[in-house]
């Protein structure tokens, strides 16, 4: 079993760090400070922590009055709720003004689980995305995640980070994370396979399974989503004979389009989109799901085999 | 006091010219809120036209954005930029939106227009304020129309949770919404009740009077713990014979002869 951790812990304890250092951070949940990790900076900065109770409409709103006002806000709350039930506070609080509130909210995904389409954000990536001025990072570890952090607090205006509830599987000692650039993981002249969050531990699995079939995949971490690398993807595309994205988030508007819309624009190949197809998803543990909709690194290896057959 | 009045009378003209010439806009909701207004910029807040990021400055929040015009009027009139950006309103290339735009517009708090979300703003202002240790008060206009959003009432016990003095917000009592009455349409009475049942002070006043809406300002000014609301009873159109209490005055512009007309009986008021 691969080494197992938690991306919302990473979080929670990156914000503390970040809070002894600048006085000026404040944080705000919307009653699922445990959930979220938020709570750990409340327990140190009780004075910089703000619960809004379930009004994530209200939470985003006073986010974007204390930023106005000099304040570097986080804002945390599920994926679902951060930018589906706040999406017009975050579309005209925000990102119209460039307003420096950073949205960092865990659940996103299928991964979430158990609960239900109710609770899983499929169409967060997209909805974010989709905002001008707003910058979308999607980490898929432990280190990735707090170097995230790092970096947003430091760059002005919004950012969308999403984050997933299940620990994941350690990907980097040290990730180098820089808002634009992609970080390529294997290299390989076949084909190029990207992915985001939890795929990306799915996406080396499945390196190791094209390897053993003489298949040389190049692996792709895509964290930053917007901007997105796209020199990667022009080499990618010149390079390999095709590319395959991955996601746990609905196909339409998320990774796959992010990158479908640079191939289509700057070097047409084939593309393959691995994702939710737009359709509802359900409950069940994560792996289960994660093998219902197609995500695992057995159907990446399959879908890669499959585009270069054709 | 008829100095105050002088102005909302030039504002009343400016409002009209802007609408007209603009094509379109929403004459009802910004002549009903006209007295509330110059009251601020004029007696109530501190403010410098010429530093508007001045960090001690007091802060407007028009969270029923669609009345602009009436703060446009009073921003040009108080210097925040040349009057001649008024007659450019809702036009393309130029900076007055048809709703506030914080980014184009000097003097403008907080981009609104989708109803709901000016309190939760004010809000983050106030506690900024208290996190710094600041003085400065934040003001926050809401219609009474768009106290149908839901956000209003979160925004409202949050303000009383984290017990946000320095906040007051006033209530364009105007009675009209777009489909009609508010009582016909979500009857959201008793005012006063409900927002002191929601933990705030409540005045109320006649919102074309000076001094009754000073009087209130000044109370404001003194609560401790908990904000203020100012229910303000207004009437939509005022000022206007031809768009008083007139549900299709809210978003129409007057043609050049109603215009006219308009001006007129401003002046003559």
């Amino acid at each position: 079993m691969p080494e197992l951790t938690s991306l919302r812990d990473s979080y929670g304890n990156t914000l503390i760090e970040l809070g002894k250092v600048n006085p000026n951070i404040i944080v705000l949940d919307a009653d699922l400070s445990f959930s979220t990790r938020t709570h750990f900076f409340k327990e140190i900065f009780p004075d910089r922590f703000f619960d809004f109770g379930i009004s994530e409409a209200d939470m985003i709103g006073t986010a974007a009055g204390l930023a106005s006002c000099g304040k570097i806000v986080f804002a945390s709350t599920f994926a679902i709720f951060a930018t589906g039930r706040a999406w017009d506070q975050v579309r005209l609080g925000i990102c119209y003004q460039k307003l420096n509130v950073k949205i960092v909210a865990t659940h996103g995904g299928i991964s979430t689980g158990a609960d239900g389409y109710s609770h899983q954000a499929i169409e967060d990536i997209t909805l974010m995305r989709v905002l001008p001025n707003m910058r979308v990072v999607v980490p898929c570890d432990a280190v990735q995640t707090k170097e995230v952090i790092q970096t947003i607090v430091k760059e002005e205006g919004p950012f969308y980070v999403r984050l997933v509830k299940p620990k994941l599987p350690v990907i980097y000692k040290k990730c180098n994370f820089k808002l634009g650039k992609a970080t390529t993981l294997e290299e390989g002249k076949d084909i190029t396979i990207g992915a985001i969050g939890p795929m990306v531990a799915n996406a080396l699995e499945a390196c190791k399974i094209l390897k053993s079939k003489g298949i040389q995949a190049r692996i792709i971490d895509f964290a930053s989503v917007k901007p997105i690398d796209k020199e990667a993807i022009r080499k990618a595309c010149a390079e390999t004979r095709g590319i395959i994205t991955c996601e746990d988030h609905m196909v339409t508007g998320g990774l796959g389009d992010a990158v479908a819309e640079v191939i289509l624009t700057e070097h047409p190949v084939p593309h393959l989109r691995i994702g939710i197809q737009n359709i509802v998803s359900e409950s069940g543990s994560y792996q289960d799901l994660y093998e219902k909709y197609g995500l695992t690194a057995h159907h990446i290896a399959q879908k890669a085999m499959g585009l270069l057959n054709t | 006091m008829g100095e105050l009045k002088q102005i909302a009378k030039e504002v009343r003209k400016d409002i009209i010219r802007m609408i007209e010439l603009a094509g379109s806009g929403h004459p009802g909701g910004s002549l009903s809120c006209v007295e509330i207004v110059v009251s601020l910029y004029h007696k109530v807040m501190r403010h410098k036209s010429k530093n508007p990021k001045w960090p001690d400055r007091d802060r407007f929040v028009l969270s029923k954005g669609h009345g602009v015009p009436t703060l446009y009027s009073v921003l040009s009139r108080t210097d925040y930029f040349p009057r001649e950006w008024l007659w450019n309103l809702r036009k393309c290339g130029t900076p007055l939106q048809g709703h506030p735009y914080m980014r184009s517009t000097p003097g403008i708090e907080a981009s609104t227009g989708s109803l709901g979300q000016g309190l939760s703003i004010a809000n983050g202002m106030a506690l900024a304020g208290k996190i710094d240790n600041k003085d400065y008060r934040v003001y926050v206009l809401i219609g009474d129309g768009e106290a149908n959003e839901g956000q209003i009432w979160e925004a409202s016990m949050s303000a009383k949770r984290y017990k946000l003095d320095t906040l007051c917000a006033i209530l364009d009592h105007n009675k009209l919404q777009i489909d009609g009455t508010i009582k016909e349409i979500k009857d959201p009475y008793p005012l006063k009740e409900k927002w002191q049942a929601f933990g705030w002070e409540v005045f109320e006043v006649d919102g074309h009077n000076f001094n009754e809406l000073l009087d209130a300002f000044s109370m404001a000014n003194q609560t401790k713990g908990k904000p203020t609301m100012i229910i303000a009873n207004t009437v939509k159109g005022k000022g206007v014979s031809f768009m008083e209490n007139r549900i299709e005055w809210h978003g129409k512009e007057p043609n050049a002869e109603q215009a006219k007309q308009a001006l007129k009986e401003i002046e003559n008021a």
